[in-house]
Parts: structure tokens; sequence; C-alpha cells
């Protein structure tokens, strides 16, 4: 019921945000390279011509070749396999933790606007100081810490991104405070945890929609940062990140290690970026400002 | 003003002494330690190591030790490299780092405010198009896949430039680019956002109407009010730059903080890694106070908070 709520023409917004963002050709284009990478991960065993493991030292860093679209790396194996194995990998860190970092983000910039005051004040000044911190050194404590396995990479990744989240949401939940629906929701002796998740929170989805697909790729590219530097996926499992490390250092002789997975990577950033960007304008003009 | 600024050095002090602590007990929570290698130490051996690093006092009387430490500015002896204090590798290893990121920030400043001001004076001309494509571009490609290809382009396929290293000026040409790509790509599209904001608004046109010459208008007028949302992003910037150098340092070899750093996380080296981290964060904390002023000092209403 709240969707409706925001409409002014006839039409749900909703339906005028898919509109929008459907004219917008660099957003789709984002969304069916996207969604193109996203099949191949989730089918890569079948898609795959070679297992990503699978060594072979007679025919060692080999350049592209039609039985090898992307070449072979110095002990033989299959590149165009490992890139695709390599994505299930960099997209299920940015889905997991995209997911950690909304959950916190929401959770506290709803409670923070919610309670306001003296508490809110703290709440946020927290957030401010925690905005200047050299965060990645803390997550590379984390994953030194707690083993370099992908749970603790989904949490370490996501548990420093949900600052902006804990703003966006804090000021979307200030200006619908006051406004009539949720006063009279109270006067009906609503609780607050009900009223921030039944009424205040989906009020505040496109912002928070918004935000989540722009946060994704950057933690796809911390997962790739970690990687890069050997704190992230270990081998024989290659994430994007640390193919680009194996290519970056072999880079002299066989410059297509670095190449292909390095490309596959920032295709795959640029497509999110558009796509977050042309939801951003689709569903929240006013908002494109605040980038 | 001043009342502003003594209230924000005062705030300084709790956020650092935070920060220590946690970084302190993260690091002390961690299995193993830094002695354990393949081969064990005889127990004596061990305890006398331990005993020398106070590794074997109460966990509370560690820390009180350190904090100690820290207020008098030393941070302790390194673990892995028995003959070296933290102090003395940061000192070695800070102007370096402190050279590439002042670069990159440079760069990024230059690059990415020129092409954000002309993109945003000719709006949706073929300039705005060009340089906003880029700048999409340029937040999307990783530094580590960018400093290599540069790498592959200037320096082993043109021989322009040295492939790594560190020393002379060329040197540094392509770990600064590698480094400020991302900042000045974003920088850009954030001053040209702010350009446009600003331009629309009355006072411009006051300006204009006052018939002062254009050049005039955008530099006095128009850019001290579209450069505040850069200002507010260098906080988060410099922070982001420090992080970044421990790549950009891997990959040219540069013997920065950076580089050290991931060597002494991956070898337990604690005090270092503590070390590193009180060091850089105290740095960001200062910097964002510099910031937080020069904000203040650019956009008057701030201090009405």
């Amino acid at each position: 019921m709240n969707r409706q709520q925001q409409g002014d023409s006839g039409a749900s917004p909703w339906h005028d945000t898919v509109r929008r963002l459907r004219q917008n050709r660099l957003a789709m284009l984002g969304l069916v390279v996207l969604a193109g990478f996203v099949l191949a991960a989730a089918f890569a065993p079948g898609i795959a011509p070679y297992p990503y493991d699978q060594t072979n030292l007679r025919y060692g860093a080999m350049p592209p070749t039609r039985a090898h679209f992307f070449g072979t790396d110095e002990l033989g194996r299959d590149l165009f396999a490992r890139t695709l194995y390599g994505a299930r990998i960099s997209f299920a860190v940015g889905l997991m933790a995209t997911l950690v970092s909304l959950t916190i983000g929401v959770a506290y910039g709803s409670v923070s606007a919610f309670v306001g005051g003296r508490t809110d004040h703290l709440m946020m000044r927290i957030v401010d100081i925690l905005y200047g911190l050299p965060f990645m050194f803390f997550v590379i404590i984390l994953m030194v810490i707690f083993g370099r396995n992908l749970l603790n990479l989904f949490i370490a990744l996501g548990a420093v991104q949900w600052l902006t989240m804990a703003r966006i949401v804090r000021g979307q939940v200030l200006s619908l405070k006051g406004r009539e629906f949720v006063l009279s929701a109270h006067a009906l002796g609503v609780s607050p945890p009900r009223l921030i998740v039944r009424h205040l929170l989906p009020n505040a989805l496109g912002p928070i929609v918004v935000y989540a697909t722009l946060t994704v790729p950057a933690v796809m590219l911390e997962e790739a940062f970690l990687s890069f530097l050997g704190l992230g996926v270990q081998p024989p499992m290659a994430s994007w990140g640390s193919l680009a490390a194996e290519g970056a250092a072999a880079m002299e002789s066989y410059p297509w290690l670095i190449v292909f997975p390095g490309l596959t990577l920032t295709v795959t950033l640029l497509s999110l970026n558009f796509l977050g960007d042309g939801l951003r304008d689709a569903l929240d003009p006013q908002l494109s400002r605040r980038s | 003003m001043l009342g502003y600024v003594v209230r924000r050095v005062a705030g300084f002090f709790p956020i650092l002494f935070v920060i220590v602590s946690v970084a302190f007990f993260l690091m002390r929570i961690a299995p193993g330690g830094p002695f354990d290698q393949e081969r064990a130490l005889p127990p004596q051996v061990r305890a006398n190591i331990e005993a020398r690093y106070h590794l074997d006092e109460p966990l509370w009387r560690q820390y009180l030790r350190y904090m100690g430490d820290v207020l008098q500015g030393d941070l302790g002896p390194s673990f892995r490299y028995p003959d070296r204090s933290v102090n003395e590798l940061l000192t070695l290893g800070f102007p370096v780092s402190l050279t590439l990121g002042l670069c990159a920030l440079g760069v990024a400043l230059t690059i990415g405010g020129t092409s954000g001001v002309l993109a945003g004076l000719r709006r949706n001309s073929v300039v705005d198009y060009l340089t906003m494509s880029v700048a999409l571009f340029g937040v999307s490609v990783p530094n580590f896949v960018l400093g290599p290809i540069l790498m592959l382009i200037f320096a082993l396929g043109l021989g322009w430039l040295p492939v790594a290293g560190w020393g002379t000026w060329r040197h540094l040409v392509l770990p600064s680019v590698t480094l400020g790509a991302f900042y000045a790509a974003y920088i850009a599209r954030l001053t040209r956002a702010g350009l446009l904001e600003v331009i629309g608004q009355d006072f411009i046109r006051t300006a204009r109407a006052k018939g002062l010459r254009e050049s005039v208008v955008v530099l006095r007028h128009a850019l001290p009010g579209a450069i505040l949302p850069v200002v507010t992003y260098l906080g988060p910037a410099s922070a982001a730059v420090l992080t970044g150098s421990v790549v950009v340092e891997t990959i040219f070899s540069i013997p920065g903080i950076g580089r050290y750093f991931v060597g002494s996380a991956l070898n337990r080296d604690y005090t270092m890694v503590l070390g590193t981290v009180v060091f850089y964060s105290a740095l960001l904390v200062a910097f964002n106070l510099i910031v937080d002023v020069l904000y203040a000092y650019l956009d008057p209403r701030v201090q009405v908070r």
C-alpha cells in the first residue's frame, strides 16, 4: 500500500521507473551484459571446455588459440575456464557482501533516525569518524586473523561498506517520520520495530535499491583487490583479482594473462555502474545530484 | 572559527584512543603468533622471546604498556626484523608513500578538476560527453589492472618510462597516474555536478548581470561553491589513496609502507601491523580535521551548527 502513495501519475511509480530505465540505453546495455555474465557464471561447469584446475604442463602458457579462447597460463590451465569460475566467486562476493552491508546499514540508519535526538547525533558522529579510516587495513587484519575463506570475505567486506547506506536510510526515514501516515500508524499503537519495517522502509526502498546496486561493484572491486594481494580466494580456486595478480606477475612474457581477466572485470564493473546510474536516474531524479 | 577548530581538535584524541584500542585487541585475538614457524622452537627459547616482547604478561598489562609507549610516540620493536623498531621502518617507508600519495592526489585534482569544470561549462557538448565517458571508464578500471597495462604500454612497449622501482621523477609517473586515475574520474564527476548546481543559482545571474567577465564569474563566484563536494570527498579519497598505494607499491616495486604492510600482516608481525594502522589512522583523522576546517572556511553556513 505504501508504494502507491508516492505516485503522482495514474500509473504506479514502479511502472514509471521501469519505463524510464528501459529508455536508458546504457543502463539496458549494462543489464544485458551482466545477465550474460551471471548466466555464464551460473552454468560455468557446463560451458567451460576444461576443468579450471586441470594442468597441462606440456602446453604451458599458450597465447589464445581456437582450443583455448583466452590462452592458457603457465601451468597449462585454460584461462577461459578459470575466468568463468572466477566470475562465480566475484559475483557471489558482490551479492553476499552487499547483503551484509545492506542489513547493517538499513538497521543502523533507520534506528538512528527513528530514535532521534542525542542517540541519532552520537550514532551519526560515529559514522562520520568511521568514514575517514583506512578501512581496507582493518579488512586485511580481519582476513589474516579469521582465515582467508569466502565466508569471512563476505562478512569483512560487508562490515566496512555500510556507512553510506546508513546515511541514506537515515535521511529518508528522517524525512518520512513526520508524515501523516506514520503519525496515524503510531497513534494506532503500532510498535516501533513494526513501524520501521512495515511503514518507513518500504517508502525508502528506491534510494536503498539504487545504493545497493552501486555497492555491488565497489565490493567486487575490493574482493579483487584482496585477492590480488593474495589475501582473498586461495589457489587453485581463482577469482578475477587473483587471476589479475598471476597475470601481472607474468605480464612481460604472457600479456594475455592480465588482459583477459582485467578486461572481464572492467566490463563487469562498467556495466554495474551503468545500471546503478540508470536506476538512480529512473527511481529518483533528485538523488542524482548527491552522487 | 577558532572555537570550532578547538572543538574539532579536542575530538581528535578520543577517536584515536578508540582506534588504537580496537586495533590492539583485534591483533591479539588472532590465533597463532608471529613466532609460529614450521619448525617448533624449543620451549625455553620461546619463553625467552615472549618475555623479551612482554607477551607473557596478562593482556591488560600488555595493553597498558602499549598505550603508554604509543603516547610517547614509540610503536615498539618489529617482531620480524628484530633489530629494527617499527618507528624506523615507518620512517623509511613513509616519505616514499607520502610522495606517491601526494602526486596521485595532485594528478586527481588537476586532471579531475579541470575536466570537470570544462564538462560542466559546456554541458551536453562533445567535450562533456567525452570527458564523462572517460570518467565512467575511469571509475570502473581497477588500479591493479590499469597499472600493469600502463606498464605494458609505456615501459615495456614504448620504453618511455622505467618499468618499476624508485628514485627519479620518471619512476613516479606511472604509479601516480595508476593510483590517481580513479579519483581523477570521480572528482571530474563531482566537479561537473557541483558546477551545474551552482551555475543555475541567482547569485551567478547577478554576477553576470553586473557585467563581469565570464572567467571571473566562473572562477570567483561559481567555483568555490562548486568544489564543496570535492573538498568533502578529499577525506575519504586520501584514505583510499593510502589503501590503494598498497597495491600500486606492490606492482611497481616501490619501497613504501604499503608494501611492507601486506608482508607483515601475512607474517603476523603484530607490532608492525598495529603501528602502521595507528600511524595511518592518526594521519587520516588529522587530515579529515583539516578538510573539515577548510570546509567551514569555504562554506560559512557550516559554523552555525
